[in-house]
């Protein structure tokens, strides 16, 4: 099997239960403390590691690439309070901009 | 006072009818992972079934980002897991609102997506069937749209030189934005984006991410 094919069943099996974990196991009790403050910063954490790999990132090397300029331009729009689409293709068209000269 | 309680109580069409003005979201993240899930191989046809079977927007592009970049399986699994875990948070919000046994609750619960969930607790408390309807219509479009998306991805001939990989890291960019408003998600952020810069070039591809969610437990202080 494939590796696209593992992460896909995997992940897929995985969401279906963290969505299921609320109505199935904490019937009308809540997460609170601070199991759930540590849950909430989950993702912004993960989010951020994704922008620092995505942008800085090639392969094991830390490199300064057209990637930034792009980003750096879709922060400025995501700023300005561009659509999150937007910013995508204005990251995709600089980066792709600075590549070609 | 009965009759006025049932004219009162939503129906998966009010779901429905509530999610088709958010529509073009689905349609164009739809679209968006097809062409960078193909375009960073990940095949046209395992990225239409992780749609089908994931369907949570930033764990699909923060998986197919992980395997494209060269990451093992377990990083790609484990980075789309943590951004899940979310929903674990979510679901215990409208965990009352699921009737019946078991297999019902673990089939109903999984119309829970950020917007339906949204969409359900817009009137103050959660509606379980504005929910539901909310999500077929999200589901139906996000599914379709990544099809779509696969072919217009398979036609791009070099697809790093359009900038995809930066297009990437705009979306996770704009998703992490509005958690920055807080400090508490602000240091974690900060802190997860330090780990990874740092431990890129000491570990294996994908492992930085898996480090960085550590930076979560700062939760913990106070």
């Amino acid at each position: 099997m494939s590796d696209a094919w593992v992460v896909v069943l995997v992940v897929g099996g995985v969401t279906v239960l963290l969505k299921a974990a609320g109505p199935m196991l904490l019937g009308r009790r809540r997460l609170h403390g601070r199991a759930r403050v540590v849950v909430d910063l989950l993702a912004p954490a993960m989010l951020a590691a994704l922008v620092a790999a995505q942008t800085f990132a090639s392969g094991r090397e830390l490199v300064l690439d057209a990637r930034v300029p792009g980003v750096a331009a879709a922060a400025f729009a995501i700023w300005r309070g561009a659509p999150v689409i937007v910013a995508m293709v204005i990251a995709a068209l600089v980066t792709a901009l600075v590549r070609a000269v | 006072v009965a009759d006025e309680a049932a004219a009162r109580e939503p129906r998966i069409r009010d779901g429905v009818l509530a999610a088709l003005p958010l529509a073009p979201s689905p349609i164009l993240f739809g679209l968006a992972f097809g062409v960078l899930a193909e375009a960073s191989g990940f095949g046209a046809v395992p990225s239409v079934v992780m749609s089908a079977t994931t369907f949570a927007g930033a764990a699909q592009f923060a998986a197919v980002s992980v395997l494209g970049a060269g990451g093992t399986v377990a990083a790609a699994i484990l980075a789309a897991a943590f951004l899940n875990a979310r929903y674990a948070a979510i679901s215990a919000t409208v965990a009352s609102i699921f009737p019946g046994g078991r297999t019902r609750r673990l089939v109903e619960s999984q119309a829970i997506v950020d917007e339906s969930w949204a969409l359900s607790g817009r009137t103050g408390r959660f509606e379980r069937r504005v929910l539901i309807g909310a999500a077929i219509v999200f589901y139906v479009l996000w599914v379709a749209s990544t099809a779509i998306g696969t072919v217009a991805g398979g036609v791009l001939a070099n697809p790093d030189e359009l900038g995809l990989d930066a297009a990437f890291a705009a979306l996770f960019l704009a998703l992490v934005a509005p958690y920055l408003r807080t400090a508490g998600s602000r240091q974690a952020a900060l802190l997860a984006a330090a780990v990874t810069l740092v431990l890129t070039p000491l570990v294996p591809i994908g492992l930085p991410l898996v480090a960085a969610s550590a930076a979560c437990l700062v939760g913990l202080r106070r």
